[in-house]
């Protein structure tokens, strides 16, 4: 039923990669919690809604995050530059409400490889640049084979892969062994 | 004293310091008091002058005085604010005379041997002092003597000025209190009949040593002048900056970066010898056009490292137009910390350091505050239990324990339109219709009654953890005193 390493995750290292959907947080911590290291999530001031450290312990311990407010989307993608670049951080996350241009991703695509780090953007649906490595979307599954306290089943479809084909996983988090797990779709 | 010039000493007495530095800002006519909170009970500290006129005193309950005076005027004394009008006072006074000390909490003690006649003499000097003094709305005692304690005996006892030579003759006069000896020594002598200094010089000296210690008879000597008493003067706070003047204008970016290196390594070594670390740096160019811009720098963590602080100054310097050129660059630490050598172990070798740098880097664009890190804290309410503290400010702290599940994002509630006690089958949120799968909980919150938030106004909550055949899964809550289903936030 369950394959322990996928393949397909974490996606290639030192370069930037889109995630979208409502999953699009259990991606990022999923990845932070594969590298390991500091992840730094940068976000704007004005979003309402907020990452919970409760809720994430069980990716990731909140002491290596580090949370960056800035004003608008340049400030974000200057930040994240400087972030990927400086190769203390592993894992940069941005959570980006603005189309990226082709120069801009193309930035922090040199930014990842010269900092030796992984960059994510949370974009919005059907918001993708060119420069992307690779592009997922992400969204929770129901499946009643689970019980309530394990059900973070998840669809993770892979739509745009510069260096390889596009697939569908069906995988879960499991928190004791903090390992991804692969998962036979529901119904079959 | 020894080398011929005869010590003098100026002692100043200010006997409402406190209630002046408050009415030299608000003057009031009426009588006024500073108060003081001691062991749970309001007293009078400080009076001026009408004040005690209607027979109030220092130590006397602030419920008593109101009795006597009713229309007396309070207001609490920051005795920190006096110290530091104090030490202001310390170093206006070195207009005077280079050796001032400070003497208790409301006085100032001058050395002025040999600056007398820059004043014209002695009694210029003290009536310069006195008007000074007065038109910034201070009352003022002033003793002049020999030594110390003869200054602070006749600021205290009946201002004067003792003429040079003989103090006793000056101070025979007055009560054994000058003597700045413990009230119970002094009462004590009085009883013996001993009430005045001169009765006390010409007692024999063995039996009182025998009786009250070596205490009262070396008072008495340092008054006089037969044994010595210093002055600590008041150091002055240690200044961290450093400034390079050229003599060619320079331009390029790699010449104002060396020329910073160059003030670094000045200013770092500074810091290290008081060991102080650097939080706030700025530097000052000044150009040729007498034109000046400044670079500003605030650190992530205290430092004193040239080679660290250097490259963050970068992006800095870098904005910065240089005109027709520089020449003269100054370097100042304006905010400093103490960072106190420590001891290199295996564990903070690491690349630890490097994470700082990098948010001082970003804390240069988006503003230190900006950066941001978790910190768990005490309560039950999901919104409450962790703080969002400043990186730069805090240190990272694990122990986060949370029996229950928790969402993965919070959001502030947001109102579904269902009024029904039991978890709703099919709800609409954010435009999608859902359906409940599986509905867990309730898991009962109260609001924290000791803490006003209005967001928790409606009372209970009820948390349900909602799977939806959609896929969403939600933490829906319900509040039973003000029925109502909200959704705050969504599972992993």
């Amino acid at each position: 039923m369950h394959n322990l390493d996928p393949r397909f995750f974490p996606p290639s290292n030192t370069r930037t990669h889109e995630v979208c959907g409502p999953g699009a947080d259990v991606f990022a911590f999923t990845l932070a919690a594969r590298l390991r290291g500091d992840v730094m999530w940068v976000r704007e001031r004005w979003e309402p809604s907020q990452i919970n450290p409760d809720g994430f312990v069980e990716f990731i311990d909140s002491a290596s995050l580090t949370l960056c407010n800035t004003k608008d989307q340049t400030e974000t993608l200057a930040v994240a530059e400087e972030a990927l670049r400086s190769g203390v951080i592993s894992l940069v996350v941005m959570q980006l409400t603005k189309p990226l241009g082709l120069t801009a991703g193309r930035r922090l695509q040199l930014a990842a490889r010269d900092g030796k780090s992984t960059g994510l953007s949370i974009i919005p649906e059907g918001m993708g640049s060119n420069a992307a490595e690779t592009r997922w979307h992400c969204a929770p599954v129901f499946d009643p084979r689970f019980s309530s306290q394990d059900s973070t089943l998840q669809k993770w479809e892979l739509i745009k892969n510069k260096s390889g084909t596009l697939g569908v996983w069906y995988v879960r988090w499991d928190p004791a062994s903090r390992r991804l797990i692969m998962v036979s779709p529901a119904g079959e | 004293m020894f080398d011929g010039i005869p010590r003098r000493v100026v002692s100043l007495w200010f006997p409402r310091l406190a209630s002046d530095q408050i009415l030299r800002r608000c003057p009031s006519g009426g009588p006024f008091a500073l108060t003081l909170k001691q062991s749970n009970i309001n007293r009078l500290y400080c009076l001026n002058g009408q004040a005690t006129q209607q027979g109030l005193h220092p130590g006397m309950p602030y419920s008593d005085a109101r009795a006597f005076c009713p229309n007396l005027q309070t207001a609490p004394v920051d005795l920190l604010q006096g110290q530091r009008f104090l030490q202001i006072l310390c170093r206006w006074a070195t207009r005077y005379c280079p050796w001032v000390g400070l003497e208790g909490r409301d006085g100032l003690v001058l050395d002025i041997s040999g600056s007398t006649h820059l004043f014209g003499g002695e009694k210029e000097m003290l009536s310069d002092m006195r008007t000074r003094l007065t038109r910034a709305g201070l009352s003022v005692q002033i003793g002049l003597a020999d030594t110390r304690a003869a200054a602070w005996a006749l600021a205290h006892h009946g201002e004067g000025l003792a003429p040079p030579g003989d103090m006793l003759a000056a101070l025979q006069n007055l009560p054994v209190a000058a003597l700045q000896l413990d009230e119970k020594t002094s009462t004590a002598l009085t009883r013996l009949g001993l009430r005045k200094i001169g009765d006390l010089a010409a007692a024999p000296r063995a039996p009182l040593t025998r009786r009250f210690g070596p205490d009262v008879l070396r008072r008495l000597d340092q008054a006089v002048g037969q044994q010595p008493e210093g002055i600590t003067p008041v150091a002055d706070p240690p200044h961290y900056g450093v400034r390079m003047t050229l003599p060619e204008p320079i331009g390029l970016i790699s010449d104002v970066m060396a020329g910073t290196e160059r003030l670094l390594t000045r200013l770092c070594a500074k810091l290290k010898a008081q060991e102080m670390g650097a939080r706030g740096l700025t530097m000052t160019l000044r150009r040729v056009d007498q034109d000046h811009q400044e670079v500003e720098l605030r650190l992530a963590r205290p430092l004193r490292d040239p080679h660290r602080i250097l490259p963050l100054f970068e992006r800095g310097l870098a904005e910065v137009d240089a005109g027709f050129g520089i020449d003269q660059l100054r370097l100042e630490a304006t905010q400093v910390e103490a960072l106190p050598a420590q001891q290199l172990t295996h564990v903070s070798a690491g690349r630890k350091g490097h994470l700082e740098d990098l948010i001082t880097r970003i804390g240069t664009r988006i503003g230190l505050t900006n950066i941001q890190r978790f910190l768990p804290a005490d309560s039950h309410i999901p919104e409450r239990s962790f703080i969002i503290a400043p990186a730069a400010y805090s240190d990272p702290a694990s122990g986060w324990t949370c029996t229950n599940p928790r969402p993965l994002r919070l959001f502030p509630p947001e109102p579904l339109m269902i009024a029904e006690p039991h978890p709703p089958e099919r709800f609409r949120w954010r435009r999608m219709s859902l359906t409940t799968a599986r509905a867990t909980g309730p898991e009962r919150i109260a609001p924290e009654w000791w803490l006003e938030d209005d967001n928790w106004r409606s009372g209970l909550r009820d948390y349900w953890r909602v799977e939806t055949t959609q896929g969403r899964r939600l933490w829906l809550f319900y509040t039973p005193q003000n029925p109502g289903w909200f959704v705050q936030g969504e599972f992993a």
